[in-house]
């Protein structure tokens, strides 16, 4: 209380924010805001990254081999289609893990 | 939509044919209900459970803004967190052109919490659990935001497929993979939350039989038994981190592939 005599009151902001820091909400709530937006990092535990990766890799790869498969049931041509997409399929599973940690300057920027 | 074939109370059907083994999927299982109603529309527990959400959200934000106090209650500090922080979840990955997805993303989000969340009490079902639901949704938001791009850009969205400054001759090469990798967005949203809440499920109704399993063998099995309900009471907290976490993350990257669309990379 002894802090502000003499001085201007302090704004109400800023006593919210003491508050909010005194009760030890202000700090709980900083992660979460630091977190948004940056892909790479949610997930948080080593076993989600590397969950999250082994997805990514293999829903690409999951996706080309059901387009290959398809194409080749209706044109009857069955290897071909299939030899053709799972080397895109691979190449799409790294182009997502890319896609998550490629640095992006443009994200922070705007 | 797979229900069971002769009686309504499918729980009990499950329960009894568990006999010696674990049913670990049983839990699954979709029955219809509401008796010869339910039955003739298809109309199953996954169903009901999403018309407890839809009604639950329309709940909290009616009665939560209703006292439009200064100093909010709780129900309405509730209402007013979830605003604030799909807000500023659509703002801060999105751009300032967030603010038009935000009804949305908040939809869906609540929608996906609440679901996830419903799941992890007994006797609930978790139609999030079903990749018919996840799948459905990821779908729709994936075909949202191509419309979403579509609309921003026009045709000249299609250079999100060969980005500028690729020589011509790889385009054979980097087009089809570029459309592969967009494409598998949908598989990849979907799977991520329908294997999390079916994992985390699986793994409660193994350690809760294998309480019941144990606590039946006998004195030597009392110990083990304590062990494995101890297990099950820390899944069940780890279960309400999963249940928040991936419905955050589903909507973060719905947030992620709208700012994809509306700025194109």
């Amino acid at each position: 209380m002894n802090t502000n005599t003499g001085s201007t009151p302090p704004s109400f902001d800023e006593r919210l924010r003491a508050a909010r820091d005194r009760q030890g909400l202000e700090s709980a709530a900083k992660p979460e805001d630091a977190r948004n937006g940056e892909p790479g990092d949610w997930g948080a535990s080593p076993l989600g990254v590397g969950l999250r990766l082994g997805l990514e890799l293999a829903t690409a790869l999951f996706l080309a081999i059901a387009i290959g498969w398809g194409l080749d049931r209706v044109f009857h041509t069955r290897p071909l289609f299939l030899v053709l997409f799972i080397p895109l399929g691979g190449a799409a599973g790294v182009l997502n893990i890319w896609r998550i940690y490629r640095p992006r300057p443009d994200r922070r920027a705007d | 939509m797979a229900r069971a074939p002769d009686d309504d109370e499918g729980t009990w059907r499950v329960a009894a044919d568990t006999g010696g083994g674990i049913d670990a999927l049983g839990q699954f299982r979709l029955f219809t209900v509401f008796g010869p109603i339910g039955r003739s529309v298809n109309f199953t527990q996954a169903n009901l459970m999403m018309c407890v959400a839809g009604a639950m959200i329309l709940a909290l934000i009616y009665y939560g803004m209703r006292p439009r106090a200064l100093v909010p209650g709780r129900l309405q500090s509730a209402a007013e967190m979830a605003y604030d922080f799909v807000m500023s979840m659509c703002v801060d990955s999105v751009g300032p052109e967030g603010r038009r997805f935000f009804p949305f993303v908040f939809t869906l989000f609540l929608f996906l919490l609440i679901g996830n969340l419903l799941g992890v009490f007994p006797y609930f079902f978790t139609f999030t659990s079903h990749i018919a639901t996840t799948f459905a949704l990821a779908l729709f938001v994936v075909i949202m935001v191509t419309v979403v791009a579509l609309r921003a850009h026009g045709l000249h969205f299609f250079t999100y497929f060969f980005p500028a400054g690729v020589p011509v001759a790889l385009a054979p090469l980097l087009i089809p993979i570029e459309i592969l990798s967009y494409l598998s967005r949908i598989i990849s949203l979907s799977v991520r939350l329908f294997a999390n809440m079916m994992a985390g499920h699986v793994m409660l109704e193994v350690f809760g039989a294998f309480v019941v399993m144990l606590g039946a063998a006998g004195l030597l099995g009392i110990v083990p038994a304590a062990f494995a309900f101890g297990v099950n009471v820390i899944l069940i907290g780890f279960e309400l981190l999963v249940a928040v976490l991936q419905a955050y993350v589903f909507a973060i990257l719905t947030c992620i592939y709208l700012h994809d669309a509306v700025h194109l990379h």
